[in-house]
């Protein structure tokens, strides 16, 4: 058997908060062939990216390399001096990062940063290496490749730039690419597009890479082998097909198990039912750009209807519209039958009460400098006029709802908390107004898979012990099916189809509705391969390119 | 490219009429300087009647918003009137002679001198700090970086006269290199002017360079958590080169507005090191109008000093939006 390309033994990594530092990553094992694609997979904080950036010898500031070796091609990668790595680094060992928009300097073109790595190492002339670029953004399917490499990275879409810094990564054919979480930024149609094109070149040059993602459908298309990380371990290694047919662990099964979460369907509201919330043709524009046209869908008690489309597709404009924040310039919002004022300055504060929102990001949603007490409080006393004792104790009882015991988490800040338990708070303050309607705006969208079923089946539980109506805003069909009745599908600023969940998920779609659907990645390995068979190559990109975002 | 136009015609309208207030403002504030030029001249001669015959010659006698639009018609149209410790008073001379010299003729050499030593300081001053604060960014937190701050700090915390006394010490008497009398006048060659020049502008090169190297540092480090930075180092780019193509350009405006407030400080604020060189500017100019309430000297120079620093602040808030990739390449 010949030596692996990367091999790494018994790699610690420790990372530093607070003066201290403690163990992120313990002791793991890792063998890569010429040519072979790793899926590295597991939820956040298990040290994935962090491992991926220790493969090129590589740490971010506040981590540091504890133990263990990392060879590249015989070449010590710990210890070896700031120059050897430089020398490998951008040449034979490339990066693709997560987010294309904050990893392209806005100050330079596509093409200038394609060009540094290369004339750097003395690979190429810059000339040369510009010819290269633009024969590789071909490759990539990106449209106008004579041309677009010499806009600058806010000229162009994210798919567009993903795809653009693949290109730059394969700009010195290097012998290793560490993907950390290329797709995980863009909606599913414009991800298609990404991961054929990766999949597709790294074949091509026969590069060697490891694919980072807490996306199992996704890795399940990439990668020849999977590992999976817990908390900074190995838990199982296997190749593809075998980790997806017969994971061995609980953790694996567990994580495989979270795609098939289904509440049962309700049954539709009887025809005469006045609607919690009603939306009648609304427009809306911000300034002069039009962004929303006729819009229009109901809400019946106790049920979900999900928003579903891409971004910039209007669902979170609607949202603005519901909540009064943008006022519609034309079309009625009712609640309980009766025209809700456009602009919410003009609401009561009982209509104000009945509407409330959890946000996508619970970070910056709660006030940082609040403690969970002082949060959820708030609407408490602001709505309903309690305070005090009395306002403590409906806290409390909130927090338990929540599944969160008070008495822990009372006077904590919410930098204290994890994602997951950041989110119950966000959900547990909506909840505090007593509202009939709540708005969730991709609310497990930034959460792991785990950590987003148990949000999911709490807002279940809630919506059935108090007859809560949800409009659940997402781009993840997984969690339509999880737990919407009706679903509405948005595109441009327009309604293409809405209906009850059951008929939507069935054929004949709207031939956009289709696009979506047929765009969630399945955890079948012949998934993607399969999918572009059936589109035909050509037609790969057409569903998005040409719309810079 | 219209857009970035667009945006620089705003901020030059906005200007004109910052420039505006301001001329109300110097034209109150100077109006109520206690003290009144015909008492001070007059000294123990001051009897009413020549008080009030200069005040009437001098306009002094007209209510104040007439003053004030008259002086502001001759500034629009680039007179700032008469010095007053220069004019031939009528009620003393008589009618027929000659007019004294303008404020324009009394400023204008003073003027261009200030200009030139306020030159040579950015000439030297701003490559120095901008470099010095690459060098700080790239080896920060090491002793370089420490020493590199300690300087400049030590320097912008010393008076100016005492930094001017310590570099004539050392660059005029012990090592007699420089001169340390800075007279320069008219139909000096270049070369002579510039050798005179250079002590007060070492001086001022000190006071200036700490706020503009510690921006410089600070707007470079605050980019380097960034992605794309990270990005440019795992391609393997050498440190300098991470500093310079990936940070320094996207940390321009913050130090292309301090640069431009330095500079502003240069043309308006140098009165102390003028008087320790004895550097004929227009500081000089502007206190000795004062101590004598020669009015129209005063005015003219709080103008031009607020133009010059609207002027800068302009400049640096253009140059910040060309810095800046989207308002210069809208998509």
């Amino acid at each position: 058997m010949t030596e692996p390309l990367l091999k790494i033994r018994g790699l610690k990594l420790e990372g530093q908060s607070d003066e201290t530092w403690t163990q992120i990553v313990n002791g793991v094992d890792l063998d890569l062939k010429r040519g072979e694609v790793l899926g590295l997979i597991g939820e956040s904080g298990a040290g994935k990216s962090t491992l991926g950036l220790a493969a090129m010898g590589f740490t971010r500031d506040g981590v540091r390399i504890s133990g263990g070796t990392v060879e590249f091609d015989g070449i010590d990668l710990v210890n070896s001096r700031m120059s050897v790595k430089r020398g490998l680094l951008g040449k034979r060992i490339a990066y693709v990062a997560q987010s294309a928009a904050a990893s392209f300097n806005p100050a330079h073109k596509l093409i200038e940063q394609h060009t540094e790595a290369p004339v750097r190492h003395h690979e190429m002339t810059k000339k040369e290496s510009e010819e290269d670029a633009i024969r590789l953004y071909e490759r990539l399917r990106l449209p106008n490749p004579e041309e677009i490499g010499f806009r600058y990275p806010h000229q162009v879409s994210g798919g567009q730039l993903q795809r653009a810094m693949v290109a730059m990564a394969m700009s010195c054919r290097p012998d290793l690419i560490i993907f950390d979480e290329p797709t995980t930024a863009l909606d599913v149609t414009t991800q298609i597009e990404v991961l054929a094109a990766i999949r597709d070149i790294v074949d091509q040059f026969d590069t060697a890479a490891i694919y980072i993602t807490h996306d199992l459908a996704v890795v399940a298309q990439m990668a020849d082998r999977i590992k999976v990380l817990f908390r900074g371990d190995e838990v199982e290694e296997a190749d593809t097909r075998t980790m997806l047919s017969e994971p061995r662990e609980d953790y694996t099964k567990s994580l495989w198990a979270v795609r098939s979460f289904e509440r049962p369907a309700k049954p539709a509201p009887a025809t005469d039912a006045m609607p919690v919330i009603s939306v009648q043709g609304i427009d809306a524009a911000y300034g002069t750009a039009k962004v929303l046209s006729d819009v229009s869908f109901d809400i019946h008690e106790g049920r979900t209807v999900a928003v579903v489309g891409e971004s910039g597709s209007g669902k979170s404009t609607t949202a603005r519209c519901i909540t009064g924040l943008l006022p519609p310039k034309t079309g009625v919002i009712q609640l309980d039958g009766e025209d809700l004022p456009l602009d919410y300055r003009k609401r009561s504060k009982e209509q104000l009460r009945q509407i409330q929102m959890i946000y996508q990001m619970a970070d910056t949603a709660l006030n940082p400098r609040k403690t969970i007490g002082e949060i959820i409080g708030r609407p408490i006393e602001f709505y309903m006029g309690v305070s005090g004792r009395e306002k403590r104790k409906r806290v409390e009882r909130i927090l338990e709802e929540v599944e969160l015991p008070p008495g822990q988490y009372l006077h904590r800040l919410p930098s204290e908390l994890s994602g997951g338990q950041k989110q119950r708070i966000g959900i547990a303050r909506a909840l505090a107004a007593e509202p009939k309607f709540i708005i969730c705006d991709e609310v497990t969208s930034a959460l792991d898979q785990l950590v987003a079923e148990s949000i999911l089946k709490l807002l279940a539980r809630l919506q059935d012990e108090r007859k809560l109506s949800y409009m659940f805003i997402t781009h993840d069909l997984a969690t339509v099916r999880a737990i919407a009745d009706e679903v509405v599908v948005m595109k441009d600023g327009e309604v293409v189809e809405q209906g009850d969940k059951r008929e939507m998920f069935r054929p004949p779609h709207h031939p956009y509705t289709d696009l979506l659907l047929s765009s969630v990645p399945e955890m079948d390995p012949d998934w993607l391969t399969r999918l572009l068979e059936e589109r035909g190559r050509d037609n790969i990109g057409d569903a998005s390119t040409g719309r810079a975002s | 490219m219209s857009n970035v136009l667009k945006i620089i015609l705003q901020r030059l309208l906005l200007g004109l009429l910052t420039l505006f207030v301001v001329s109300v403002v110097i034209f109150a504030a100077v109006n109520m300087l206690p003290g009144d030029f015909a008492e001070v001249i007059l000294g123990q001669g001051a009897t009413p009647d020549a008080v009030a015959a200069i005040r009437r010659d001098l306009g002094l006698d007209q209510p104040l918003v007439l003053r004030y639009f008259h002086w502001l018609g001759g500034a629009v149209q680039g007179d700032l009137g008469t010095s007053f410790a220069q004019a031939n008073f009528a009620s003393f001379v008589g009618e027929g002679a000659a007019k004294g010299a303008t404020v324009m003729q009394q400023i204008a050499p003073r003027f261009e001198n200030t200009m030139f030593l306020a030159g040579v300081t950015a000439l030297i001053a701003v490559p120095f700090a901008v470099g010095l604060g690459i060098l700080a960014a790239l080896y920060r937190n090491t002793a370089f970086d420490k020493g590199a701050n300690v300087f400049a700090l030590s320097s912008i915390s010393s008076p100016e006269f005492f930094l001017a006394y310590v570099l004539i010490l050392f660059l005029a008497v012990l090592n007699p290199i420089l001169p340390s009398l800075s007279n320069i006048y008219d139909g000096m060659g270049l070369g002579e002017r510039i050798e005179k020049t250079l002590l007060p502008a070492l001086t001022l090169t000190l006071v200036v360079t700490a706020h503009m190297m510690r921006m410089t540092r600070a707007a470079i480090i605050n980019l380097l958590a960034s992605p794309y930075i990270e990005m440019a180092r795992l391609k393997g780019m050498k440190p300098m080169h991470v500093i310079v193509r990936h940070a320094l350009p996207n940390a321009l405006a913050p130090i292309i507005n301090v640069i431009a407030l330095n500079l502003a400080y240069l043309i308006t604020g140098v009165v102390v090191v003028e008087v320790v060189f004895v550097y004929p500017g227009i500081g000089q100019l502007f206190v000795d109008a004062v101590k004598n309430r020669d009015i129209p000297v005063v005015q003219a120079c709080c103008l031009i000093f607020a133009a010059a620093y609207i002027l800068l602040n302009l400049l640096a808030d253009i140059l910040s939006i060309l810095s800046n990739p989207r308002l210069r390449h809208p998509k």
